[in-house]
């Protein structure tokens, strides 16, 4: 057998059930790998110890009925976990203990799940390539000082260098698909409201959305049905039947429709990009689809609408770090003083700069020019995605504009860094599901990803496309342990 | 259109983050490139479109009027970084 922490989960769950490994293993390989792991930088806190005495108490006393049954899993520090400290990858929070839990992670451990620690990400995930962590730059396991992607880049890496068998991350721009695809792996944000947002620590609700990350889609199907539920904690959770998408996960995609749309042939994108896709198309035909043409004319004002609307949404989340009830206070000479000094201390540039524009674009006189005509090139391009339903089942595209780059390549050009979401930012504002697969390498042999987007509510479409194409494609990560010599 | 100094200082109080002349500066700088990017929309005339407020179109729920956490004082009070028996605590805001 291979090692533990190489398996899928789909595999370390039959293995746990068939007692030819215990939760405490599982467990313990898990912490073994990640000491050796510093390097990467995944971790912002550990639960080392009480992830092995969890998971010694469920060996004691087993429930192989959980869909996680003493599956230890790493999540990404955006998620208030009860009574272990949550950061946001912020300063402003580097001292918060949650007294609550998130619903999503709450709803890991009501299967079994067992929390191995919390994961570095961009700060309140604003970052496409975890640069602006408190924490410091996480390594992508793919080669030495190349970004892992953001803002779920801790996530992204833990997975990539195997020191967790799946993770959760959050999708407000492109936080899951991207850095899924700058690793090789696997990345799913659902339809806005299918997962809770309540415990997450918001950054532009209107958009938010957790998901799965894993090493193949069949482990993202099994982490969807546990994560996917009606909340009532969230008011814009939506109560809709879920289907048990890994049992209903299947390769027959006959007949299915499948778009390209033509304006993601954007300037400047790079051949092999180009290549990649067309490559994808001929899988997606290999498997039984029909390609279809399509238009998505809005998908330019994607970028500069989401600009506006996601900074205008943290400004407003973000008033809460004021020093007073939690996280981070300085000191100032009166009230006034010590806002503005507290959050000057606490939040870095990049999010600092998005309060800014935030504040900016919500301040009267501006509103209109540029948060409501936002609102309004958001339904056009919403309805776009309509009118291309009323003629296909799903979408393909690449995941993003380039492969992963190197540490510091991108982060003193905020707009140049901000492009890398080109291809992620409309699903986010159409509140579409969509799933990064890996789908092949360029010329450095770094991973690079397609991105099938589905209709609302329709993961299980997406779920079997991607997993038709998986088999077809074949990829294999191949990664060296470069960080353990 | 141009975000000037003066105006970024003006933000900067709004948005209640202090700002040193030199990160004013480059901030201006960073706005002004981002804005420059974001003009882009006014290509697009939007007279006749609803603004999308939500993508999920669900009418906000009601829930009974019940109280549905009990003694969670403590837990509030908890992170805060300084308390006073049950209370936060501010710099003096009257003389």
């Amino acid at each position: 057998m291979s090692e533990i922490t190489s398996l899928t989960l789909y595999e370390l769950i039959k293995n746990i059930k068939e007692k030819k490994i215990s939760s405490n293993e599982a467990a313990k390989s898990f912490v073994d790998r990640a000491e050796k792991s510093k390097k990467i930088n995944a971790y912002v806190t550990e639960n080392f110890e009480n992830c092995l005495k969890l998971s010694k108490e469920f060996d004691d006393k087993p429930n192989f009925d959980l869909k996680l049954p003493g599956i230890p899993i790493a999540v990404k520090d955006l998620f208030c976990t009860n009574e272990v400290r949550t950061t946001a990858g912020s300063n402003i929070l580097n001292n918060f203990v949650p007294t609550y839990e998130s619903t999503v992670t709450q709803n890991i451990w009501n299967e079994g799940g067992i929390l191995l620690g919390k994961l570095n990400c961009d700060e309140f995930a604003m970052g496409s390539s975890n640069e602006t962590s408190f924490f410091g730059n996480v390594q992508n396991p793919i080669a030495e000082d190349l970004v892992p992607g953001g803002s779920s880049g801790g996530s992204s890496a833990a997975l990539a260098a195997n020191l967790t068998p799946v993770t959760i991350g959050t999708d407000t721009g492109g936080s899951i698909r991207q850095p899924a695809s700058f690793t090789g792996t696997v990345g799913l944000k659902p339809t806005y409201g299918s997962c809770s947002r309540y415990g997450i620590v918001a950054f532009a609700s209107s958009l938010d959305q957790a998901g799965p990350m894993s090493k193949d889609v069949k482990d993202s199907s099994i982490l969807l049905e546990v994560i996917s539920s009606f909340d009532k904690k969230d008011s814009t959770s939506i109560d809709f039947k879920r289907n048990n998408y890994s049992s209903e996960l299947t390769r027959n995609i006959k007949g299915l429709k499948i778009g390209i749309p033509k304006e993601y042939r954007v300037d400047g994108m790079p051949d092999e990009i180009e290549k990649l896709w067309k490559k994808g198309i001929e899988y997606a035909k290999d498997c039984g689809a029909e390609i279809i043409d399509i238009s998505l004319p809005h998908t330019s004002y994607a970028l500069p609408t989401y600009y506006i609307v996601a900074p205008a949404e943290a400004s407003s989340n973000l008033a809460r770090y004021d020093g007073v009830k939690y996280g981070l206070r300085s000191s100032g000479k009166n009230l006034i003083d010590m806002y503005e000094k507290t959050r000057s201390e606490g939040f870095g540039e990049e999010v600092k700069r998005r309060v800014m524009i935030g504040t900016y674009v919500l301040s009267s006189g501006y509103y209109d020019a540029y948060y409501l005509k936002a609102q309004k090139v958001r339904q056009l391009i919403k309805q776009d995605f309509d009118q291309a339903y009323n003629k296909v089942d799903a979408i393909l595209t690449p995941s993003t504009p380039s492969s992963a780059f190197k540490i510091g390549e991108k982060s003193n050009d905020p707009v140049s860094m901000y492009l890398n979401d080109i291809f992620t930012v409309p699903v986010n504002l159409a509140g579409l599901p969509g799933i990064s697969i890996p789908a092949g390498v360029d010329k450095n042999n770094y991973p690079l990803g397609l991105q099938i987007i589905g209709k609302p509510f329709d993961e299980q479409t997406v779920l079997n496309i991607a997993y038709s194409m998986e088999e077809k494609i074949n990829y294999k990560n191949n990664i060296t342990d470069w960080w353990m010599k | 259109m141009t975000i000037d100094l003066k105006t970024v200082k003006h933000i900067s109080k709004l948005a209640r983050i202090s700002l040193d002349e030199k990160k004013a500066e480059k901030l201006a700088t960073d706005m002004n490139s981002i804005f420059e990017f974001i003009e882009k929309l006014n290509e697009l005339n939007t007279d006749n479109v609803e603004p999308l407020t939500s993508i999920a179109e669900t009418t906000l729920r009601f829930r009974d009027d019940k109280i549905t956490s009990e003694n969670i004082r403590e837990k509030i009070l908890k992170n805060s970084p300084e308390k006073n028996d049950d209370f936060f605590v501010v710099p003096k805001v009257v003389e």
